[in-house]
């Protein structure tokens, strides 16, 4: 299956890629987070690792990846069952991609301040 | 070529894969408020600084973050597990579709259990002072 052009074929590539992204990140955080039946220094050491700054910044990789996939999933959500939207598709799809810069600016911000001292 | 007006998997007719379909729509809007609750609560009012192993046990003195953290996890691997079944069939050859989706399954019940495990059964011991 294959959208051709425009924002359809983008916003479809987006919701897979960032889809199995989150996958994989979920199926990653369910092994450090089953540590903690270990006991308190397996788990600290472990969690220990999300700390160093490439993983804070890829943290925030992770949460643009879940925001624009919910997004996303709404807007196909809402065309699905409420066709009359399908109007405007383009439209729909340029405020998704708004809420999403709007969101995610102060967003990376705030996860970044602590990591560099801003 | 299949294409649907909200550029995603179209509707089928129906059958197992109408309610997979609808799975994916009813979690999704699940998932929003879980998700991203989950997401704002830990890693923007609080950060990896903060959570660590104590944390963890303040957090899950309670039920209430454990069913929390459960129904997460249970819709989030069925959700993510039917979404990446859909691409296992765009993008592996028939002959070896069937291997796929039963491994994908065995893979997902792994962590699926792993997860609960670790939500149900966490007690904590009294943690060191760091
Ligand atoms: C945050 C709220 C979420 C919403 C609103 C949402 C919405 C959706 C929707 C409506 C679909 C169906 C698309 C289709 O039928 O073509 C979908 C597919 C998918 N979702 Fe989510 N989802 C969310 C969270 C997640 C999470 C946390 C994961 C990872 C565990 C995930 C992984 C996937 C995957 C892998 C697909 C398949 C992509 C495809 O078929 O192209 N989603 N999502």
């Amino acid at each position: 299956m294959w959208y051709r052009g425009g924002v359809g074929q983008w916003s479809w590539i987006l919701h897979r890629v960032t889809g199995v992204g989150v996958l994989v990140f979920l199926c990653l955080h369910i092994l450090d987070t089953f540590l903690i039946i270990l006991g308190p220094e397996q788990y600290n050491h472990i969690i220990a690792l999300y700390r160093v700054p490439l993983f804070r910044v890829m943290e925030v990789g992770l949460f643009a990846s879940v925001l624009f996939h919910a997004l996303n999933g709404v807007r196909i959500i809402l065309i699905d069952f409420w066709v009359d939207l399908t109007r405007f598709q383009r439209r729909l799809f340029y405020a998704e991609v708004a809420c999403f810069v709007v969101v995610m600016i102060p967003v990376a911000y705030l996860m970044l301040r602590p990591v560099f001292g801003w | 070529m299949t294409t649907s007006l909200s550029y995603s998997s179209p509707k089928p007719s129906g059958g197992f894969e109408l309610w997979a379909w609808l799975f994916m729509r009813l979690s999704g809007l699940a998932l929003l408020g879980l998700a991203l609750g989950h997401l704002v609560i830990m890693h923007l009012l609080n950060n990896v600084d903060a959570i660590d192993y104590n944390f963890v046990a303040g957090r899950y003195v309670g039920w209430f973050w454990r069913g929390y953290d459960l129904a997460m996890l249970l819709l989030a691997m069925l959700h993510g597990l039917n979404g990446a079944r859909t691409l296992l069939d765009d993008y592996v050859p028939a002959r070896r579709r069937r291997a796929a989706v039963t491994l994908l399954y065995l893979i997902g019940a792994v962590f699926l259990v792993m997860g609960t495990v670790a939500i149900v059964c966490f007690t904590p011991v009294t943690a060191p002072h760091s």
